[in-house]
């Protein structure tokens, strides 16, 4: 796209989300370098070592160790892994379910629109997270699922995008179908209807690539949103499951441990709120460079 | 409005029945039924007195059976008991649904106390350090994960200062400022993330406001500025804030859950998630429910008072959606 340009340097005007962008490519490289780093260290981050529960920051374990004697350092980068696909992989489910039901919405209207803007109202208005406790409950084995599915240690990774995604459309889908009803009558679109094209082609080739704008800035707003609630729920017991490390499971048991080992209850919270605040910014920064006009209102 | 005010109450009337379809099923999928925790903890009940048993209390009919069973005793006013307390859970959820309301409004006043002066007060200066620092503390603000938040001021004040209690809600007998040392945390960590939320509202709302023509007519005439912002302006920008604010009930009833948990303070939050985490069935089911119904009532009173503070909204026909 030629656009691309000019947003880049436009982007470069907001200071703040370059700076978020540099610290969350910064982030990702430290993360995916967590093997590298593991080798480098001769250390294994699953290894519970009960002789060394709760060390101190030190020359081979940099952060300390945990209650089961495991590296904090690596855990926090293979925690960091997860979290962060979690969070890229659920927003971007959010980003395609919400796409194409704000297009069918926006294109169709009618009944159709009448129904799936029911349900947006109802989902938003929701208490969500006592409804994400009951969904992320379920036991697999009621669904049908068989048990090696169910017992398979990534199990609660696709389980926590599947629910994130459920839930999380509503906002993308209201984008799209405004941009959709704006565009809907267009010439362009007559055009393209003249010719004979299907509406499925007229939607996805001819209206979503005037949504992309919108549609990146919700998406990279949505990962922030969802590495929040990953974590809120694996704190809970209910998310990402142990002994696979999230930011958020790894918080777990940091409240009883308070007294001893505060720090364990300072660095998995540290990292969530710089990762979420770091998508939030970056997220401002496109709007503000990619839509002027919503430029004009916030800073 | 009376015709529009039928509507959205039948339009929610919809919602929480199929709220309760849905979560009716989704707790008939969480692991284990009421029968199989009897007879985990009496290993002398045989299969046939399982069948029986399961029988007995209808479990062996299909899904749909069970939750329109259900749905006659809800809507007669039998909601059944609470396994874990053994009592009716209405006797349960009410002192806590009160002890949440308590929480929340306690949180939203003092959230809205502190985001009006402050979005004014950025919204006036756009652009300034003032501005900027109010606006990077509301993206900490909703960026901050809560029970980090929690864990912090518990870190804080109970664990390195001592000031305050960390967790639970006073004993029998306590006077009332014994009461509300143990408040302090819990409205601090709710009321963190609506303050964020708020702040930005109220600015976006009045830099909107201030740019209208009755504002530059009122400042032609020579009113002071105080009043105009006061008056003219903040009066117009708070209409979207209230709707904002009413409209956010839901995801204060989240912020509740957490809060509740972490504090150990008896509400319908940490009531749902024990409940859940303990499969006493009915009460996740009646505590889910009581809070979507309350959240519905919320959106239906800002909808009320969106109309109410602007003249120029009347519900009509079609004036919806």
């Amino acid at each position: 796209m030629t656009g691309t340009g000019q947003a880049w340097r436009r982007l470069r005007a907001y200071p703040s989300a370059v700076a978020s962008l540099v610290l969350l490519a910064g982030l990702g490289l430290l993360v995916a370098a967590a093997p590298l780093l593991e080798a480098m260290l001769a250390l294994d981050a699953a290894r519970v070592d009960l002789f060394n529960r709760l060390a101190p920051p030190g020359p081979v374990h940099w952060l300390g160790t945990d209650e089961l004697g495991r590296d904090l350092l690596l855990r926090l980068l293979h925690g960091g892994r997860v979290s962060l696909l979690v969070g890229l992989s659920a927003a971007l489910c959010t980003a395609v379910i919400g796409a194409v039901l704000g297009l069918v919405s926006g294109f169709v209207g009618g009944r159709v629109d009448d129904l799936i803007m029911r349900c947006a109202d109802a989902l938003i208005s929701l208490p969500l997270l006592p409804l994400l406790i009951v969904l992320a409950a379920v036991d697999p084995a009621k669904l049908g699922l068989p048990e090696s599915v169910g017992n398979s240690a990534n199990f609660s990774l696709y389980r926590i995008i599947a629910i994130i995604a459920i839930v999380g459309w509503p906002g993308v889908a209201r984008l799209v179908r405004g941009t959709t009803l704006s565009l809907r009558e267009r010439e362009f679109v007559q055009v393209a209807r003249a010719l004979g094209l299907g509406p499925a082609r007229i939607m996805f080739r001819h209206i979503l690539p005037n949504a992309a704008s919108p549609l990146l800035v919700a998406t990279t707003l949505a990962v922030g949103n969802v590495i929040l609630f990953e974590s809120v729920l694996s704190f809970l017991g209910l998310g990402i499951h142990p002994p696979v490390p999230s930011w958020g499971n790894m918080l777990n048991g940091a409240q009883e441990l308070m007294h001893q080992a505060p720090l364990l209850a300072v660095w998995p919270g540290l990292l969530i709120f710089v990762t979420v605040i770091g998508f939030n910014l970056l997220g401002d920064g496109l709007q503000a460079a990619l839509d002027p006009r919503a430029a004009a209102r916030s800073p | 409005m009376l015709r529009f005010l039928l509507a959205r109450l039948g339009q929610s009337a919809v919602v929480l029945f199929a709220m309760s379809f849905a979560t009716y099923v989704l707790l008939g999928l969480m692991p284990g039924d009421p029968i199989d925790l009897m007879f985990a903890a009496d290993p002398d009940i045989t299969s046939d007195d399982i069948a029986r048993l399961k029988a007995l209390h209808g479990l062996d009919q299909p899904l749909i059976d069970r939750y329109l069973a259900w749905l006659a005793n809800a809507l007669a006013g039998e909601f059944g008991y609470s396994r874990l307390l053994n009592e009716p859970v209405f006797e349960v959820l009410a002192p806590r649904l009160a002890n949440s309301l308590l929480l929340m409004a306690v949180s939203l006043a003092i959230a809205i106390a502190i985001a009006v002066p402050a979005g004014i007060h950025a919204a006036l200066r756009p652009g300034s350090w003032s501005d900027q620092a109010i606006n990077l503390c509301c993206f900490a603000g909703v960026s901050i994960p809560p029970f980090w938040f929690a864990l912090l001021l518990i870190l804080l004040f109970a664990v390195v200062l001592g000031l305050l209690p960390a967790g639970g809600m006073g004993h029998e007998g306590d006077g009332v400022l014994e009461r509300l040392r143990y408040m302090v945390l819990p409205v601090l960590t709710l009321s963190a993330a609506a303050v964020a939320g708020y702040t930005r509202h109220v600015r976006s709302a009045m830099i909107e406001v201030m740019r209208e023509e009755y504002i530059r007519t009122a400042r032609a005439k020579g009113v002071a500025e105080r009043h105009v912002v006061r008056r003219h302006a903040l009066r117009n920008a708070l209409i979207p804030v209230v709707t904002i604010a009413a409209l956010d009930v839901g995801g204060l009833f989240s912020g509740a859950l957490i809060t509740e948990t972490m504090f150990g303070w008896l509400g319908m939050g940490k009531t749902i998630y024990d409940a859940v985490m303990g499969n006493d069935y009915n009460l996740a089911l009646v505590g889910l429910l009581l809070a979507t119904l309350v959240t519905l009532l919320a959106n239906i009173l800002a909808d009320i008072a969106y109309a109410w503070l602007d003249p120029r909204i009347t519900y009509r026909r079609g004036a919806h959606g």
